[in-house]
């Protein structure tokens, strides 16, 4: 029955690491920028809303209400004021400026905030769970982080496929210059992507900090990889695919975890090795990434 | 044409120049081999660091610089170097050879992790390498042998103070020739001329034959050697490693981004110059701590947007003044023809 629990409690891992991989995979869909900082903005994410649950005595739902349009903004200043230039560049300087934040960020949080575990209370949710037999029970926040995935990989297609600013974002993935000469500002879709990238990236942050019972500074640094494993797991550009390769990953983790408590990461990160050798497409073979 | 353009033309090398540049590069390296007789013992210790931040900054230089590999794991390789030494003077090799013979088995490690790393390019490449090295450094914690988690002294070492930094010095001093001795051969050579081109353009040097991946390999390992030997240094010089999540932590791959960048990215003396000036910014303000990492952070951004030829790329594009030569220029063999101008 072991083996059932960890299978199961592996596909409700899956979830937190498909939410964390949706960012990075809408930036790297839209912008063709690989964000090295993103577990770094996960973290950042996580303590603005640490910050604003202890500063103004709120609920963490309702802080994310705040947390992520924050994050939206800061996103979307970051690409005009700094991504922008450095896409013209190249490709190194998007891929060194992202990863002068990805040190920065982590150095910044333990001076201001300690090393310490910050907590991120849910109350009652915390503990919840559903009995299902004897050995098996489903804690209701992980239930809870899969469903909001499922919804939310749904909305981004649906915000992709359906609406002028989603449909914006793939012309411009496409084709800037033209999109220019339909009058649309391509500077102003690619920002709004980031935003969208950083507010989906500090959701993810708070939805680990919750899971993992707090948030440390170097958080970061293990969630970037999670996050990019997930999506060439599942294959670029499809986030469907990232849902799959979120779960393989979660599957790899909590499996490995009934062999050894030190084993989780080796194996998940000698899976996603794997996987690169046998199918270096990923699982979900997408029309994007050839 | 073609015949006409080979009677008329000939393509300098820089030969000359580059005679000049070798003699003057071993009368400074020889000089530096006897620096230890002149100055006193903790001014050639403090040099053993940027010996080693040299040979990091050269190598990662030439995997990004030079074969556009950006990779953010080389601490896979610093720390297998860095272990390596424990191996080997296990089996009771003196603790310098330690640090040749694991860069060489480091070496051989690296051939069959190419064949992974390469199957991402570009950014997911440097993410790949990444994993890459969280990946070695959870096998190699595992190993009782080696200190676990908690990290490991070198068994056998020199137990006099003075010859043991003398020795530590030498090593670091020749590992640091050999990686630039090495990179200005191998960027002077056919490969040099392939590097650059699949590094401009992967599909046209592919269709001008080529080997691309072959190519990639060859530096993909050089450079993990490079990083390797580096390790060794560290291990040395601190007589073991003090923990795994330093010697594999992604903060040397920091350190080597802000080097190359600072100096000038794709050429030979940026990284030195890069390397020099960390080096000093260490030396006075590391005890700043945190916000030290900080900085080097926002300068590594500042430097990339405003700056992106480094240092020494703004005053070699300035002054079209090169230390190492290693391009090529076509010139007419008789003064009387004058070549077009672009």
């Amino acid at each position: 029955m072991n083996i059932v629990n960890a299978l199961i409690q592996g596909v409700l891992l899956g979830g937190l690491f498909a939410i964390s991989a949706l960012g990075l995979s809408l930036a790297f869909g839209v912008l063709k920028v690989v964000n090295l900082a993103h577990g770094q903005i996960m973290t950042l994410g996580a303590y603005f809303s640490v910050m604003t649950l202890t500063s103004l005595g709120m609920d963490v739902w309702l802080s994310i209400l705040i947390v992520v349009p924050a994050m939206f903004a800061i996103g979307y200043v970051v690409q005009r004021t700094m991504l922008q230039r450095a896409l013209r560049m190249g490709e190194l300087a998007p891929l060194m400026i992202t990863f002068g934040f990805s040190v920065i960020i982590p150095n910044v949080l333990i001076s201001v905030f300690t090393n310490n575990k910050l907590q991120i209370p849910i109350g009652d949710l915390a503990v919840a769970s559903i009995q299902v037999s004897d050995s098996i029970s489903i804690g209701v926040m992980p239930l809870l982080t899969l469903a909001i995935a499922v919804i939310l990989i749904v909305l981004l297609q649906l915000f992709l496929a359906r609406t002028r600013p989603g449909r914006n974002m793939r012309a411009a993935a496409d084709d800037p210059q033209t999109l220019s000469l339909m009058g649309v500002n391509y500077r102003n879709v690619y920002a709004m992507a980031m935003g969208l990238a950083f507010a989906l990236a500090a959701l993810a942050g708070v939805f680990f900090g919750i899971r993992q019972g707090g948030v440390t500074p170097f958080d970061g640094q293990l969630t970037v990889l999670f996050a990019f494993e997930a999506v060439i797991i599942g294959g670029l550009g499809s986030p469907w695919g990232t849902l799959a390769g979120g779960i393989v990953l979660g599957l790899a983790q909590t499996v490995a975890g009934l062999f050894g408590p030190e084993l989780p990461l080796l194996v998940g990160n000698l899976v996603f090795l794997l996987v690169l050798v046998l199918r270096p497409t990923g699982i979900v073979k997408s029309k994007v990434a050839s | 044409m073609t015949s006409q353009l080979s009677a008329d033309y000939k393509v300098d090398h820089f030969q000359k120049k580059a005679t000049v540049v070798g003699l003057v590069g071993a009368a400074v390296f020889l000089f530096a081999a006897v620096a230890p007789y002149i100055f006193a013992t903790d001014v050639t210790s403090a040099w053993i660091k940027l010996f080693y931040l040299i040979s990091l900054a050269t190598t990662w230089n030439l995997l990004a610089g030079y074969a556009g590999m950006v990779s953010v794991g080389q601490q896979a390789y610093i720390g297998l170097g860095a272990y390596g030494i424990f191996v080997f003077n296990d089996m009771g090799l003196d603790p310098y050879s330690s640090v040749l013979v694991a860069s060489v088995a480091v070496g051989i490690i690296a051939f069959p992790i190419s064949y992974v790393a390469f199957r991402l390019r570009g950014g997911y490449f440097a993410i790949g390498t990444w994993v890459i090295a969280e990946a070695t450094r959870q096998i190699v914690i595992r190993f009782d042998s080696l200190g676990s988690g908690r990290g490991r002294s070198i068994t056998t070492y020199t137990e006099d103070a003075i010859y043991r930094n003398l020795f530590t010095y030498w090593v670091a001093l020749a590992i640091m020739g050999l990686a630039i001795v090495a990179t200005f051969y191998l960027l002077r050579s056919r490969l040099g001329v392939a590097l650059q081109s699949i590094r401009d353009n992967e599909v046209a040097a592919k269709s001008m034959g080529i080997k691309v991946s072959q190519t990639k390999r060859i530096v993909f390992v050089v450079a993990a050697m490079g990083a390797a030997a580096a390790g060794g240094i560290i291990c040395l010089q601190g007589l073991g490693v003090a923990s795994p999540n330093t010697i594999f932590g992604v903060n040397y791959s920091a350190f080597m981004i802000f080097m190359v960048l600072i100096g000038g990215i794709g050429t030979i003396e940026g990284p030195i110059i890069g390397a020099i000036i960390y080096f000093l910014m260490d030396y006075y303000f590391s005890q700043m701590g945190l916000w030290y990492m900080v900085v080097l952070g926002v300068l590594a951004i500042l430097i990339m947007l405003f700056l992106p030829r480094g240092v020494w790329g703004e005053i070699s594009h300035r002054f079209n003044f090169k230390v190492f030569p290693v391009g090529h220029q076509v010139q007419p063999l008789f003064p009387g023809i004058k070549l077009k101008k672009k």
